[in-house]
């Protein structure tokens, strides 16, 4: 298209802007303006009621230094997205591998793990607390059957993060089945034909096509999951609440409990930013180690 | 877990791909065998994948004397139906699914009208400051939500009493004012737009026909599937939202369905086949949705996979 100048680039400016313009007002009220509104309260004290809402500097990040259940969630917030992430791409990888084949019905093998997407964090919760609850719980007779002593699970201070996790991983099996399922779908079978006329096993094949194929699959997935990890909340609202003995206190949990339900929003909103700076990092170190091994895929 | 592929694989003829330009998904399958022993791997591991829901499922049909057994009951000797009947009475689970029904139609049907707009000046129209305004919106997609929430609580607060009241705090319409558009739902349709061939586009434009109307009717007639995949997202984020509704919303009858299913939760902590025929009868929905529209869910996640 030639570049239009005079009055059609004016006509065309004005009407790129009257299509643009409800989109950026939207975005600018609910999406940047917060950004530094969310700044601006890390500075202040506010309980999100009264209008004053004085300057306090830098206190809310020095108290944040200092908290020791701040401390505390982020630790629990690590150790949740270390197991996390891996364990779904793993047993998405898994998952894909196996119903990665034209048999019959393999539709609805796959509906089976895609369902998995559409089940709302809060009924997940309602129904792992179910399944593994202490006296009566479904997880704890197949223990007992093969002769494991029953579990209290999400009710152990030591066990109940565990269990998110395992939670989670399934709730999250959908979507990187999905993922895992287009990049397999992918790999060219002439690559595998002429492996295998070279007298290739199929696991050497998978090992040396099929996973390094999958590079930007995982690279998406470790970027995508990671950023959800450490945003985990609907899930311990529903189960434990952070409990038992705040073991299962995560970042944002505690975030929200000392906005919504302590008033402390000038506070909170140190907590987010410090949160915004953390995922920013991650996500920056993540894409340029996979630069790094950028030439395999 | 190496055997029965090897099997397959030398069940499987090798096929001359005379054919022009075989599709990468298609794969070869002419067993020979009755059944491919694959099925021996995939029924279990389906199975396994919906145990939560079954037992979800057989739970919301007992009796609390059964639900309250050790080892538990799987299948219940009557049936009992009534668990649904008393969830629903138990708790306003109509107002529940009409506040989800409502707050998901509004904003579905903004996302789709406003992102088209901006999607398609995005890709086809060059306009003052275009570069530097879409980089300033697509920079929201970085930002976690928990960084705006509050600052977003505010404003809708703002927006309740000045405007009007139903866009306020405890209200549903706090829930749809801020999700009206998203910066993502752009990037979408511009990506999907920018190849629709130009030239049918031009060719209306030389008849005289406005940006608005090539938009409307020769571009979305030929963007159907990037429309329905966006669609699908939009109604599983909107629908399953749980956080924001928490924070604004605290009258039942203003609340959406995860909200209230988690209050329900709340009252009826250990009426375990009460709480879960609550339970399924919140997730009919969606998954009838999901099971119905599933080829574009599955492409809403695939499309954003290959992306990244």
């Amino acid at each position: 298209m030639p570049l239009l100048l005079g009055r059609l680039g004016r006509t065309e400016s004005l009407s790129g802007w009257a299509l643009v313009s409800p989109a950026a007002v939207l975005i600018g009220i609910f999406g940047l303006l917060p950004v530094v509104m969310s700044l601006v309260l890390s500075f202040q004290h506010s309980d999100l009621l009264t209008p004053e809402t004085p300057w306090v500097g830098l206190d809310n990040y020095r108290k944040l230094a200092e908290d020791p259940v701040f401390v505390e969630a982020i630790k629990h917030t690590i150790i949740y997205t270390a197991l996390f992430v891996p364990g779904t791409m793993l047993v998405g990888l898994f998952v894909a591998s196996a119903m990665n084949r034209s048999v019959r019905f393999i539709s609805v093998y796959r509906t089976t793990a895609y369902i998995t997407m559409a089940v709302s964090t809060i009924s997940q919760g309602i129904i792992f607390l179910w399944l593994t609850d202490r006296d009566y719980g479904l997880v704890n007779a197949a223990l007992n059957s093969v002769g494991v002593p029953s579990q209290p699970f999400l009710a152990s201070p030591s066990q109940a993060l565990y269990v998110i996790v395992a939670m989670t991983i399934w709730g999250w099996t959908g979507f990187s089945v999905i993922v895992y399922l287009a990049a397999l779908q992918g790999v060219p079978a002439e690559l595998h034909e002429a492996a295998a006329i070279d007298g290739a096993t199929a696991f050497t094949r998978f090992r040396t096509i099929t996973v390094p194929l999958l590079g930007p699959a995982n690279l998406f997935l470790v970027v995508w999951l990671t950023i959800n990890a450490l945003q985990l909340f609907d899930e311990v609202y529903a189960t434990t609440r952070g409990g038992p003995l705040r073991s299962t206190t995560v970042i944002v949990y505690y975030l929200w409990d000392r906005a919504f339900v302590q008033f402390d929003a000038g506070y909170a909103a140190a907590m987010a930013y410090a949160l915004f700076v953390v995922i920013l990092l991650i996500t920056a170190v993540q894409f340029r180690i996979a630069r790094k091994h950028a030439h395999i895929s | 877990m190496t055997k029965p592929q090897l099997s397959t694989l030398t069940a499987e003829p090798e096929v001359p791909e005379l054919s022009e330009l075989p599709a990468p998904t298609e794969r070869r399958s002419r067993l020979r065998l009755p059944f491919s022993p694959w099925h021996l791997v995939l029924i279990p591991l389906s199975f396994l994948l919906v145990v939560p829901l079954l037992w979800m499922l057989v739970t919301s049909l007992e009796t609390e004397g059964e639900a309250n057994r050790f080892p538990p009951v799987l299948i219940p000797e009557n049936p009992r139906f009534e668990n649904y009947s008393e969830a629903w009475a138990a708790a306003p689970f109509g107002h529940f699914f009409l506040n989800s029904l409502m707050v998901t139609l509004v904003v579905l049907v903004s996302n789709l009208i406003v992102c088209s707009l901006a999607g398609y000046a995005f890709a086809r129209i060059r306009f003052l400051g275009r570069g530097a305004l879409f980089v300033t919106l697509m920079a929201t997609l970085m930002v976690p939500f928990q960084v705006t929430m509050i600052p977003v609580f505010l404003i809708v607060k703002w927006f309740g009493d000045n405007v009007a009241d139903g866009l306020g705090i405890d209200h549903i319409g706090a829930l749809m004012l801020p999700n009206l558009a998203t910066a993502f739902g752009i990037f979408f349709l511009r990506q999907f737009f920018q190849t629709v061939p130009v030239e049918l586009e031009e060719a209306a434009r030389v008849d005289g026909t406005s940006r608005l109307g090539v938009l409307v009717k020769i571009v979305l007639p030929l963007s159907l599937p990037a429309l329905s995949t966006l669609a699908a997202l939009t109604v599983l984020t909107s629908w399953n939202d749980f956080l924001w509704p928490l924070i604004v919303i605290t009258s039942h009858d203003q609340m959406t369905v995860p909200l209230g299913l988690s209050y329900f939760q709340g009252a009826h902590r250990v009426k375990w086949p009460l709480l879960m025929a609550a339970n399924v009868m919140s997730l009919l929905p969606m998954l009838l949705v999901f099971i119905g529209a599933q080829r574009y869910f599955v492409q809403s996640v695939a499309n954003t996979g290959l992306k990244g």
